[in-house]
Formats: C-alpha cells, sequence, structure tokens
C-alpha cells in the first residue's frame, strides 16, 4: 500500500474518544479490583486492605467448584469459539464469493437466526429439543449449544472483512497458476485474519459470558464459570467473585502485555 | 492451539469418566443456588459414602420450568418454597414417602408436622423458613415503620426512594395484605381496586429488583427495600442503619422444603439424606450458613446464639399474621398476570 | 475503484461458485438442527393451548396471539379491542435498542478507525484491549457500573469535586440507564466488525479526495463510510438485535420498572405467568420483525449493488 500522509489518515479527536471508550470500559472493573481486597463481606463499604478473599477462592469450600468451573468455561469457550470461527469462515466464502444464488438471504437469516431469539427461549426450546432427541444434559450439551449461538457473532464480522477484499488477488494468484486452494490458504486467508481474529474474539467472549443457556443445558454438576459465581451473586455478591474477576483480568492482561512485546520484537527484526 | 485442543479433549474424556466411575452411591440435589454449605455435604459423604452431586435455580418458577421441559428423572431431590410444593404435589410431579421410610421424621416440629402446603408431610420435610417483608434505612426516615402503607403509599421522605422485589407472588401477597383482602380474591370490585392502587403506587417506587435487594439498602440507592429477614440482617452487619418491619397488616411468611422428586433414581439415598437433614446438628449448620430458622426440634443447642437474638427474627407484640402465599386457581391467576403487566408495562 | 469498494466488491465474487453447497454445508447443519429445531418447536408452541404452571397442552390454539393484538379488559370478558400493552412493550424496546446501537456507533466507529491506524504490530493489542474486560461476568461488570453511576457514586462525587456539577446527575433508574446499560453490553460487537473493515480500507483514497479538495469530514462521510459499509452494518447487527432481546443489563441499570421484550418474554417462562405459548408467540413476533427488518435491509444494500455496478 502507498504511504499515506499520515494528516489525512487521522482525525482529530478520535483519539480522544478512543481513550473515553477505554474509561469507560475499564472503570467498573477498577472498582471490581478494588474491591476484591476489601476486608469485609460487602461490596459497597470499604473496611481496610486484604487478601482473604483471594485465599477463599483457592482453600475455602467452593475452590474446587470455582476450578472445575473456570476450567469448563475455557475449554467450551476455545472450542466453541474455534468451531464457529472455522464453521463462519467457510460460510463467509461461500456468502461473499459464491455469487448470487437463491439461497442466500435464507442463509442469511439461518446464520442470523441465533441472534433474534431471546435466549431465555433458545435455553427452554434447547431444553426440551435436547430431551427429545436423546441428548443427556452435560458438558457436551453445553459445547453445541454454545458453537450454535456463536456461529453469527463469528460471522458477521468476518464477512464484513471478506467483502472488503476484491477477489483480484486470488484471481491473479490463480491466473499464474495457483490452485484455487491455495489461492484461498496463501491469498485470502492472510488478508482475513483481522476479521477472522475479530470472529473469534466475539465468539470467545460470548460464549464465556454467556449464563441463560447454560444454566439451562448444562445438566447437574457441570459448572462454568457464570452459573458458579451468579450462585455467590443471588446472594449478595461476595467480594471472592470479585477476587476470581480480578485474576481474570490479570491473567488476560499478562496474555497481551506478552503479545505486545512478541509483536514489537517481531517488527524490529 | 493444536495442542491447547488436543489436551482439553482429553479432559473432556476425562470427565466423561469420571462421571460413569461415580454411578453407584450417588444423589442428585436440584438447589437454590448458595443455600447449602459444602461442609454439610462432606459431612453427609463422609457418613454415608454417597456423592452428592449438586445442581442450582435462581426461582422456584424456573426450577419447574426445567423439571416440565425434561428434567424429570434426572433429579432425586429438589427444595422448592411452600407454594411450589403445593404446585408440583398438582402436577404430578412429587414421590410419595410412606410411613417409617423416614427415621427421623418425629423430628420435624409439630407446627410443621402437617402444613397446608403438603398435608402430613407426604413428600416433603422442612428446610428452612423465614419472612419477607421490607426495611427501612433510619437514617432516612424515623417516623412508624410497622406498616405497609411505607411500601404503598410512603410519606413524602421515602417516596422515589424505594425497592420492591421482582416477584409476583410476593407484591402481590404484600399488596393484599395492605388492602385487607384476601389473596387470589375472585371478587371484581377488590381486584380492580388492587390494580388501581398499585399503579398509584409505583409512582412512588424507584425500582423493581430482587438480585441486588441488599445490596441497594447497603449503598443507600433505596431507603426501603422489600427483602427477606436474613437479607435485611445481612444488610444491618454490613453497616446499613436498616431496621426490618413487621406490619401490624401482616408479612409474607415462606419456608422450603426438601421434596423427593418422582423418578428419582437414587431413591434410597435421597431418603437417607432427608434422615441427614432431619438430624437437628446437621440442619442447625444450614441454618448458621443461611441465617433463617430451621423446622426441626431439639436444633436450639446448635446454633449460633447471636442468630436467635437478631431483631429481624423477633416479631414485636403488634406484628401482623405471617401468611404464606396462596396457590390462585387459573382463571383468578389470569387477572393476576394482567395486573402484573398493566403495572410494569 | 471507489465504487467497487462501496459495493463491496462482492456481488459479481463468484470464485467458489461451485463449492459453496459444501461451504455452507457445516453452518446448515450445525444452524439446521441446533437452533432451527429449537425454534422450530417454539413456532408449533405458540400455536397450541397453554398449561397452567408451564407448559403446553396439544390442542391448536390462537390464544396466544390473541392475547399479544386483543385487550379484552382484567377479567378477559369485555368486548376485543386493540391490545397496545404489547405493542408499547415493544415499541420500547426497539427504541431503547435503536438508541444503544447509535450510541454503539458514535463512540465504537471512532474508536474502530483509530485503532485501525495504529501500527500494523499493536492493533492485535489494541482489539484485545477492547474486549478484555468482557471476561469478567457480566453481572458484576453491571454491578459495578451502577455502583460508579449512582447518586453518590464515584462519578457525581468526582463531577461535583472539580466544580463541573452542584448537585448529582441522576443517572441510575433512567431511560438513559437502559440504553448505557445496552450500550456498555454490546460495544465491542460494533467496534470489532468496524476494525476488521476499516483495516483493510485503502487511505490512498482519503489522499486522492484530498488533492480534490475534499475536506476531513466530507472524505470521512462519502468515501471512508461508503467503503466500510458491510462493516458497520455488520456492527450494527451485532449490538441492535441482541440488545432488543436483552435485560439483565438494562433492568439492573434501568430499574425493571419498565418491561422490555426480554423481561416480558422470560417471565411467561421463569416468572409466575408460566404462560409458555405467549412467550412463544411473543418470541415468533420479535423473530419476524427482525427478519423482515434484516431482508428488507439486505434487499436495500443488493439493489444499492446493482446500481453502483
Amino acid at each position: 500500500m502507498a504511504h499515506v500522509n499520515e494528516n489525512i489518515k487521522t482525525y482529530k479527536g478520535f483519539r480522544t474518544i478512543t481513550l473515553f471508550c477505554l474509561v469507560v470500559l475499564y472503570a467498573p472493573l477498577v472498582i471490581v479490583t478494588i474491591y476484591s481486597f476489601n476486608a469485609s463481606q460487602s461490596i459497597t463499604n470499604w473496611e481496610g486492605l486484604s487478601l482473604r478473599w483471594y485465599a477463599d477462592v483457592f482453600t475455602g469450600p467452593e475452590s474446587a467448584k470455582f476450578k472445575t468451573a473456570a476450567f469448563n468455561s475455557f475449554t467450551i469457550a476455545i472450542m466453541a469459539a474455534t468451531a464457529s470461527t472455522m464453521i463462519a469462515t467457510l460460510a463467509a466464502t461461500a456468502m461473499v464469493r459464491g455469487g448470487q444464488f437463491r439461497l442466500r438471504t435464507v442463509s442469511f437469516g439461518l446464520i442470523s437466526l441465533p441472534l433474534m431469539v431471546p435466549e431465555i427461549v433458545t435455553a427452554v426450546a434447547t431444553l426440551i429439543f435436547f430431551n427429545a432427541i436423546g441428548f443427556t444434559r452435560g458438558y457436551l450439551t453445553i459445547l453445541v449449544a454454545h458453537i450454535a449461538f456463536c456461529i453469527p457473532f463469528a460471522y458477521l464480522p468476518i464477512s464484513a472483512r471478506m467483502q472488503g477484499i476484491e477477489d483480484s488477488f486470488e484471481q491473479a494468484a490463480m491466473d499464474l497458476y495457483a490452485t484455487r486452494r491455495q489461492a484461498f490458504t496463501r491469498i485470502l486467508m492472510p488478508l482475513m485474519a483481522p476479521g477472522i481474529i475479530s470472529g473469534f474474539l466475539l465468539a470467545f467472549i460470548v460464549s464465556l459470558d454467556d449464563f441463560i443457556i447454560t444454566n439451562f443445558v448444562k445438566g447437574a454438576g457441570v459448572e462454568t464459570l457464570p452459573t458458579a459465581i451468579f450462585g455467590s451473586v443471588k446472594q449478595g455478591i461476595k467480594p471472592n467473585i470479585m477476587a476470581i474477576s480480578t485474576m481474570l483480568l490479570s491473567v488476560s492482561i499478562v496474555m497481551v502485555t506478552i503479545s505486545y512485546f512478541v509483536s514489537k520484537s517481531d517488527s524490529t527484526k | 492451539m493444536n495442542n491447547l485442543l488436543k489436551s482439553s479433549a482429553a479432559a473432556l474424556a476425562l470427565s466423561v469418566a469420571s462421571n460413569a466411575a461415580a454411578a453407584e452411591g450417588k444423589l442428585v440435589l436440584y438447589h437454590w443456588f448458595e443455600y447449602m454449605p459444602q461442609e454439610v455435604l462432606d459431612t453427609f459423604t463422609a457418613e454415608t459414602g454417597i456423592e452428592v452431586t449438586m445442581d442450582t435455580y435462581d426461582s422456584n418458577e424456573s426450577m419447574l420450568a426445567t423439571l416440565k421441559a425434561g428434567g424429570m428423572g434426572t433429579y432425586d431431590l429438589a427444595v422448592p418454597g411452600d407454594y411450589m410444593v403445593s404446585i408440583m404435589a398438582g402436577e404430578g410431579l412429587l414421590d410419595t414417602i410412606a410411613d417409617g421410610e423416614l427415621a427421623n421424621k418425629g423430628n420435624i416440629a409439630p407446627e410443621w408436622s402437617d402444613p397446608s402446603f403438603d398435608p402430613g408431610r407426604a413428600s416433603s420435610i422442612p428446610y428452612q423458613w423465614g419472612s419477607t417483608s421490607f426495611a427501612v434505612n433510619r437514617d432516612a426516615y424515623s417516623g412508624d415503620i410497622q406498616t405497609t402503607g411505607i411500601l404503598f403509599e410512603p410519606p413524602a421522605e421515602l417516596s422515589g426512594k424505594i425497592n420492591m422485589l421482582d416477584s409476583q407472588g410476593e407484591v402481590m401477597a404484600m399488596a393484599s395484605l395492605h388492602m385487607g383482602i384476601p389473596q387470589c380474591s375472585t371478587d371484581r370490585e377488590q381486584l380492580k381496586a388492587l390494580n388501581a392502587m398499585l399503579q398509584e403506587a409505583k409512582q412512588h417506587w424507584a425500582s423493581f429488583n430482587s438480585d441486588t435487594a441488599k445490596e441497594v439498602l447497603v449503598s443507600g440507592d433505596a431507603a426501603v427495600g422489600q427483602i427477606y429477614d436474613g437479607f435485611a440482617a445481612k444488610a444491618r452487619e454490613e453497616g446499613a442503619n436498616v431496621e426490618y418491619a413487621y406490619p401490624t397488616q401482616g408479612y409474607v411468611a415462606w419456608m422450603d422444603n426438601v421434596v423427593l422428586l418422582k423418578d428419582a433414581p437414587n431413591r434410597d439415598n435421597a431418603l437417607k439424606f432427608m434422615d441427614f437433614l432431619l438430624e437437628p446438628e446437621n440442619i442447625a449448620a444450614v441454618t448458621n450458613y443461611a441465617q433463617y430458622n430451621a423446622g426441626v426440634t431439639g436444633v436450639a443447642e446448635y446454633l449460633d446464639p447471636a442468630l436467635a437474638a437478631q431483631p429481624e427474627k423477633n416479631p414485636h407484640a403488634n406484628a401482623g399474621d405471617g401468611v404464606f402465599i396462596k396457590v390462585c386457581d387459573q382463571e383468578t391467576q389470569a387477572v393476576y398476570d394482567q395486573i402484573w403487566t398493566n403495572l410494569k408495562k | 475503484m471507489a465504487a467497487g469498494a462501496a459495493s463491496g466488491g462482492s456481488a459479481r465474487a463468484d470464485t467458489y461458485k461451485d463449492a459453496r453447497g459444501w461451504l455452507l454445508l457445516p453452518s446448515w447443519a450445525v444452524l439446521g438442527i441446533f437452533v432451527l429445531g429449537p425454534v422450530g418447536m417454539m413456532l408449533i408452541y405458540s400455536f397450541l393451548t397453554k398449561e397452567f404452571r408451564g407448559g403446553v397442552i396439544w390442542e391448536p390454539s390462537l390464544a396466544a396471539y390473541d392475547q399479544f393484538f386483543f385487550d379484552r379488559g382484567l377479567f378477559g370478558d369485555e368486548p376485543p379491542t386493540i391490545e397496545w400493552t404489547y405493542i408499547t412493550i415493544f415499541w420500547r424496546s426497539i427504541w431503547q435498542a435503536g438508541a444503544a446501537t447509535l450510541l454503539s456507533l458514535l463512540i465504537g466507529f471512532p474508536t474502530a478507525y483509530f485503532i485501525a491506524t495504529r501500527p500494523e504490530n499493536v492493533r492485535p493489542v489494541w482489539v484485545f484491549l477492547i474486549t478484555i474486560p468482557y471476561w469478567v461476568n457480566l453481572l458484576i461488570r453491571t454491578v459495578s457500573m451502577k455502583f460508579l453511576l449512582r447518586d453518590q457514586g464515584p462519578l457525581n462525587d468526582f463531577l461535583i469535586s472539580t466544580g463541573l456539577i452542584d448537585s448529582p446527575i441522576h443517572i441510575v433508574n433512567t431511560n438513559f440507564a437502559v440504553q448505557l446499560g445496552l450500550f456498555y453490553s454490546y460495544l465491542p460487537f460494533m467496534v470489532l466488525p468496524v476494525y476488521a473493515a476499516v483495516e483493510r480500507y485503502n487511505f490512498s483514497l482519503s489522499e486522492a479526495a484530498a488533492d480534490l479538495y475534499a475536506s476531513k469530514w466530507t472524505t470521512l462521510r462519502r468515501i471512508v463510510l461508503p467503503a466500510v459499509k458491510p462493516g458497520v452494518v455488520a456492527g450494527c447487527i451485532l449490538v441492535f438485535v441482541p440488545s432488543m432481546g436483552s435485560f439483565l443489563a438494562p433492568d439492573l441499570l434501568g430499574g425493571a420498572k419498565n418491561f422490555m421484550i426480554g423481561s416480558l418474554i422470560e417471565e411467561q417462562f421463569k416468572g409466575n405467568a408460566g404462560n409458555w405459548p405467549f412467550g412463544a408467540a411473543a418470541s415468533m413476533i420479535l423473530l419476524t420483525m427482525v427478519l423482515i427488518i434484516l431482508m428488507f435491509s439486505a434487499r436495500q444494500q443488493a439493489k444499492a449493488d446493482k446500481a453502483g455496478g
């Protein structure tokens, strides 16, 4: 891409809005972090610094529950996001690179369907449906349900990105005797990366955060973080939930920091 | 990524396998969130070798919905509230406990041994009971609070600072007490008046919220909150200057009960667990955790002494009667639903 | 070139024309079984008789739709008039979801644009920064948000101490709080698709526009926006549609004094009402409405593409 004068690219005020956006997103989490160190039971009264809630998460009576819940949540979110991103990428290729066809509108409707039905309806309906076809509720039913409702969240950014890529790139490659598969994996996919990453991340957070559907299809004894946390929330939010949230945040922020330095060293090579 | 996928697939296989291994000596409990201390379950497992799996719900109605959507046959025991016991019995979801099947049945406190919602305790045992009324922040209002008028015709200082529970049953029962009409009234004039009264009262309410009923009181966002007695006590312990009211018109009483579900896959173990919960020492551990009241005789000596002294547990002399939420018939319930929709439209 | 970018360049691309059946198969299989199956069942339920306290009786009935559209008084025996209650609830939800979408666009678009113009190697870091807060459960984030915004909360304290305001701004339990709740629930769903589209935008187009003496805002409106339209449309769908059925965040922040569609439907399955056919019918009406909006906008876009091509 030709080098473009930075002045033309940047808009005054966009930086301010972005910073504002980050403040809005993170301000509540600052509260969460602060109160995770609260000595008191209460989440609204500050009674001094303490690490008791962190100790509680690891050694308290519910530590085993939280551990399996975290494990289930992350494995399900990673698998569901991976599967739905793959399915969505294939679907987007057909929809954006498949020319006009009669079922295009219907396919789009089907892909968006999980967005349109309120979660509680999907939850009850899926439970009845799983029972009707003889699925036993458990880890697998959660995974299947998550894959299904994550598809539109992955599909929309991916297809939006693909619409911005002219097919002349792949055509040129194929004119130079690349197979279509090669054109797909070596030309289209790298160009698609930001769309695929966006889709994957959206699917990931949707799966990680889902409570309503999970709670209906999960079956006895299988917990995810939201279902384990929700319990505590209903009886008043205990600071141990704040502690879990803070640890999740720290893990993710460490990951981002590492990826930042990795990418930085990449670019200096 | 590939490795991650592989390891999670392995973990998945592992968790499936471990589920199958524990098929013997199991008990599956369907229970409220945060209402059963893990220690009590551990004690039970240590005593009997039976492994307890617990699944949780957040309201009586969502438990009923799950069971009706196909959850029957998975669970052995559930813990519905008073009115929900009669609904579930009416739906044919409960199994009958024959005479002599529960060794500790005699431990049930006499006043709870033949409740209206489950005559003769045919399918249930008491779990915990308490009351639902409201708490008032004494910094915001110093007048008389022992009247339901605080919720429905509040003094000017409290108007716009009231949080109601987002639950039809509790709001309607309290409103009926306020108007002095029977619950599930079929009298048209009474129902019209109830509808009109609620419309009027809504002007004074700030919010409907059950999830953070305690937090809004502690933070001072609400000066009055409809709330359970145990929750009010916790709000007070967390530093809110709140007083729990026992209105002269009466208040809502509730009792959660452990019921034996039809088609329970581990019926014998379920009965063992019920017997276990009827032993004063065990149910006292639940009470100390949940801060409500047990319905078992001989429990007093195991209770945390501070619990009995709580003002929330001791109605004053002029308090009205505690009433259970009534189960309306289909036709009346339709009117109640309509009134509730009108209130929140 | 600009016209090609504006049309998304997609309508005529047919490299995978012969393979599209295979490419669509996984999505059709998964969604066809695990989403269309349950939704189809709900469609049937909406035409069945309600069973008291939840469940259905297998007898065909239009009662659910009748309840939605006709008002028969408190006792159900007056001559039917048009029922405004549910229409009002739907209208309120559309309005709130629309306002939240607009808010997300106003904040989300500049953010996405800003991220897309960062050096290539730090862009993923920015994208992660936007999604990290969503690793924390929605309920906890919302409760903390409420804590921040309340009358005696940190935000008001801060604004008063800086002298910007004299008395606290009342936000919690207002309509604005509902929109804020929705905005906060779905912001990344706007930012990420828009980012994915802007990242692909060819900035030499902006330069060409500048050479032709277009002002920067004109360039943004006439050149950039049309080129990244698919991303903006995707973002708007991802915020607007789930907002319509959402209830947790808006109820917590807005006070739940008025039903949103989501809470109305939730009440039918999890509340006292226990009226499954009505809940199913309300969902089907919502579904039909959203489908019509989506199909209509898809058709408009296709028309625009043809005209542009």
